[in-house]
């Protein structure tokens, strides 16, 4: 067999004194790592730094380590640019990766910060005060009209479209993540989660499995280009319909989940046979248009009883102006991911080098929409690595109405970002679909983890109105005056629409 | 001199990301007095109960508007002008003549009083439009004299419209609003209608025209606070057409009521609880039919929520309308007596001017206090179509009132 020039990235490191040679890590780890003969034995080759060894090991005995190997300094050829070059060389594939954009770009919302007040308007303190985090997610209208009720009050003289918006208890949601690309067990947990926290799950474009129907009013249903799963009763399930036109990590791609992922359960769900593979096109075969969208868009609420039906696009240079002609195509919301958005499996040469940030598509389209008097007939929502409630904030006083969670969701069922979704081998039992994995994931203990982390962030939000004087969500969406930057340059400020720190 | 509308037909987006270099926060006494059978009140009642809240300004800027003042000249607009220099005055009355007949031109009357100074050149017009240009434009008269002030504003370096309505008139400047209610010797006057304001900026604005109450036609409003959603509020006014270039958050609050009552139709007691909206807590308990209408209004009008503490006097030939933020960070009292229905920052402004009140209580957050001259029509003016680009303008397009940050408390 050839030798291959890649190192092993990791050390795996026992202190074999300490250990009880027990075997733990032999059975947690779903990479193949550890022979035993005896005592453990580490390929580190096969290592992807997920810890579940080092969190299971119960005498706390093993380390994973950076390997150290030195390279001959060059700034211009970097270890991994070299490693690309021999392992491409060594297969002649298009190296495969997962999860979101590593590389240092900028990173904006650690650019932004946001504003309190002090003396001339009072903080509100949130543990004594109602702080409102309701959201509708939807299309609302240009105004309200009332007329007298003929009771001394007034009532509404025709609606303002509120039963087709989403109430959102918080205005985080979790981001689609399909089922085939994680388990069953995960979408059992976010559904759940869902339904606890008054928020949405988001199938992904795999199907809604028949366990999840009792959570139905919190899942929003995908519609990709694959079509998987997509049939009348499931429009009808959802909350809110996505067509999924594009994903930030791999904007322009289409997906593939490899046939052995594709069990009977999988198979089931996504209406596909059981063991081929799952391809969705880059393209829908349906719309190479915006008119061709506006079709989709009213086929899906002709056949939904008009469900709100929103549009999800990766944010790409120009997407002030594709959002536009979604919203007037007649999308209720706008899901904009930015590059830095999760993957269960993507090109590394497209995950890493396609896209703009979200926090700058936003920006620009909620400007757009503005400028357009449109802003209402659509909400926006913003994802492509939501880190932390202080992101969410920003996001939000960017223009989102929203934030959708997908790495941030995955990390609290023990998700450790290694990177690895594509394998299929997921020692943590999320992406994956062995089933002796993925019974490592209790859908209880999984929602309520995501339960806690929604709670989390919900105070922080709270606590972040209450600093800046305000009592709702609202004033705060969009209110860019809030915002500040520091070390932006000024067209970027200018696009953000933030004045720099002193102004 | 045609003056070219179009200029101002549409509003610029690059406008909103330069954004007003500063923001002016609004001060921190008012009252507003009212009575609703429509007898006239001398505006000595007004000064007395701004005397006496005192210190809530700190002599840098007191105002008023009275209404029902000028019954022998009902019918005419009244334009209030404060000059700074003799060829600003010039310039504008040139102006004004070209497009009114012009019944009286007069100076304000005043008398010297100690801590005013600086005053500019006060006049007060007494006016019709020439009806011929009206027919000409295809304009009501409304339309008409906004497209006035605004030009007035815009055009006239050292000219500014105070007021511009019927039967009405602001007085403002820059000293305790006791001073300068002596100063334009308000007890002179008699209206059913009262507003009145003091501020508190920390650094001096030194300029009149920056003072409360802000107008325009008959409309007038007094506002204590920050809004701390200013910057939602005025990207949603944007949307509308309004710019908001003064940078006050007294401006969102004015043009906020200008959509909401006269572009959207929406009753007076809808708009405050679009303004200042009820807790989702207390919607969800509401009949349904109601919570459905609060909702409603929540989620369209939640970027134009006012959110911090604020209280606001709103004036206008019908009477008045006070509101408070929705938590009441603000204070704001409110008394009846009789037919006068009063509201203050003070209840001791209240038992200044009332000793005696039938009720004395303490409007709940977000609970509107309206007030409604008797014979008097609702604030709607139906005749006026213009777009919102030129009514911001008109109240807007004057010189900044200072160049650093104001703080109040």
């Amino acid at each position: 067999m050839q030798q291959t020039f890649v190192q092993p990235e990791f050390r795996v490191k026992i202190d074999y004194d300490k250990c009880h040679k027990c075997g733990r890590c032999v059975q947690q780890c779903g990479w193949g790592v550890y022979d035993f003969n005896e005592r453990p034995i580490p390929h580190d080759e096969k290592c992807r730094a997920c810890h579940r060894c080092v969190t299971f090991c119960p005498a706390h005995c093993i380390t994973i380590e950076k390997n150290t190997l030195a390279f001959r300094d060059n700034d211009n050829w970097s270890t991994d640019a070299r490693k690309a070059v021999w392992k491409q060389s060594e297969t002649g594939g298009v190296l495969l990766t997962s999860m979101g954009n590593p590389k240092p770009y900028e990173r904006i919302f650690d650019k932004l910060v946001l504003d309190a007040c002090q003396v001339t308007n009072p903080s509100i303190d949130p543990l004594r005060e109602p702080m409102e985090l309701r959201t509708y997610l939807g299309r609302k209208s240009d105004s309200v009209s009332a007329e007298p009720d003929g009771r001394g009050g007034y009532k509404l003289a025709s609606s303002a479209g509120l039963e087709r918006n989403v109430k959102l208890d918080v205005p985080i949601i979790f981001a689609p993540m399909s089922y085939g690309s994680v388990s069953l067990n995960v979408h059992r947990s976010l559904a759940l989660a869902a339904q606890r926290c008054g928020i949405l799950m988001n199938t992904g474009e795999g199907g809604l499995h028949e366990d999840l129907y009792p959570y139905q009013d919190n899942v929003i249903v995908q519609v990709a280009s694959g079509r998987f799963g997509v049939s009348p009763e499931y429009l009808q399930r959802g909350a809110a319909i996505e067509i999924k036109i594009g994903q930030g990590a791999k904007p322009g791609i289409g997906g593939h989940l490899p046939g052995e992922k594709i069990d009977r359960e999988v198979s089931a769900t996504r209406m596909i046979p059981q063991g081929s593979d799952a391809i969705s096109p880059a393209p829908h075969h349906d719309i190479y248009s915006i008119e061709d969208l506006r079709q989709l868009i009213y086929a899906l609420k002709e056949a939904s009883g008009y469900k709100p039906v929103g549009v999800k696009i990766a944010a790409v240079h120009n997407v002030a102006a594709i959002a536009s002609g979604i919203v007037r195509a007649g999308a209720d919301y706008i899901y904009l991911d930015g590059f830095r958005g999760g993957t269960g499996a993507a090109p590394a040469v497209i995950r890493d080098h396609i896209g703009i940030p979200v926090a700058i598509a936003v920006a620009a389209v909620d400007q757009r929409l503005r400028d357009e008097g449109i802003r209402n007939q659509a909400s926006i929502i913003a994802a492509g690595s939501i880190r932390s409630s202080a992101d969410a904030a920003k996001a939000i006083a960017l223009g989102a109405d929203v934030v959708a969670i997908g790495t941030a969701s995955l990390l609290a069922l023990g998700c450790h970002l290694c990177q690895s979704c594509h394998t299929g081998k997921c020692s943590w039992g999320i992406t994956t679909q062995k089933p002796e994995l993925t019974r490592r994931i209790d859908p209880e203990w999984g929602a309520d983890r995501l339960t806690n982390l929604i709670h989390a962030w919900s105070h922080e939000l709270q606590e972040i109105l209450g600093a800046l004087g305000v009592n709702a969500v609202e004033s705060l969406r969009g209110s860019r005056e809030r915002l500040r930057s520091i070390g932006l340059d000024e067209q970027t400020c200018r696009i953000l629409g933030v004045k720099p720190a002193g102004l | 001199m045609p003056y070219d509308l179009s200029r101002y037909d549409g509003f610029d987006p690059a406008r909103y990301r330069e954004e007003s270099p500063f923001k002016i926060h609004g001060g921190c006494g008012l009252m507003g007095l009212c009575d609703e059978s429509g007898a006239l009140m001398s505006g000595e009642e007004a000064i007395l109960a701004m005397a006496v809240q005192r210190d809530r300004g700190n002599g840098l800027g007191g105002g008023y508007a009275g209404y029902g003042i000028y019954p022998e000249f009902a019918d005419h607009f009244c334009f209030h002008m404060m000059y700074h220099d003799l060829k600003a005055k010039e310039e504008a009355e040139a102006i004004l003549d070209q497009h009114f007949l012009i019944e009286v031109a007069e100076p304000m009357p005043t008398r010297p009083v100690k801590g005013i100074t600086d005053a500019p050149l006060l006049w007060r017009y007494f006016m019709t439009p020439h009806q011929h240009i009206l027919d000409e434009r295809e304009q009501s008269a409304e339309d008409y004299v906004v497209s006035v002030v605004m030009l007035v504003n815009s055009r006239v370096d050292g000219a500014f419209v105070a007021s511009s309505g019927k039967n009405m008139g602001a007085f403002k400047g820059v000293g305790f609003p006791e001073e300068i209610g002596h100063y334009f010797r308000l007890e002179e006057y008699a209206g059913h209608t009262w507003v009145a304001h003091n501020r508190f900026p920390t650094n001096t604005p030194g300029w009149w025209g920056g003072a409360h109450p802000f107008t325009l036609l008959d409309w007038s409003i007094v506002h204590n606070g920050e809004i701390s959603s200013y910057g939602i509020n005025s990207r949603y006014l944007e949307q509308f057409g309004y710019t908001c270039s003064l940078g006050t958050d007294t401006e969102v609050a004015a043009y906020l009521f200008d959509l909401l009552l006269r572009r959207h139709k929406l009753p007076v007691s809808l708009a405050c609880k679009a303004l200042a909206a009820p807790l989702w807590d207390e919607i969800d308990r509401m009949p349904e039919d109601e919570a459905a209408l609060m909702r409603s209004l929540r989620a369209v009008y939640g970027p134009g929520m006012l959110n911090g503490p604020f209280a606001i006097v709103l004036g206008f030939n019908g009477g008045m309308v006070a509101l408070n933020d929705r938590i009441k960070l603000r204070p704001l009292v409110a008394a009846r007596c009789g037919s006068k229905l009063m509201v203050a920052s003070e209840e001791s402004a209240i038992r200044t001017v009332l000793p005696d009140p039938d009720e004395v209580w303490t409007p709940k957050a977000g609970e509107p206090v309206i007030g409604r001259v008797k014979g008097m029509d609702w604030p709607i003016h139906g005749d006026l179509h213009l777009g919102a680009a030129q009514i911001s303008c008109a109240v807007t397009a004057v010189e900044p009132a200072c160049d650093a940050e104001e703080v109040t408390v």
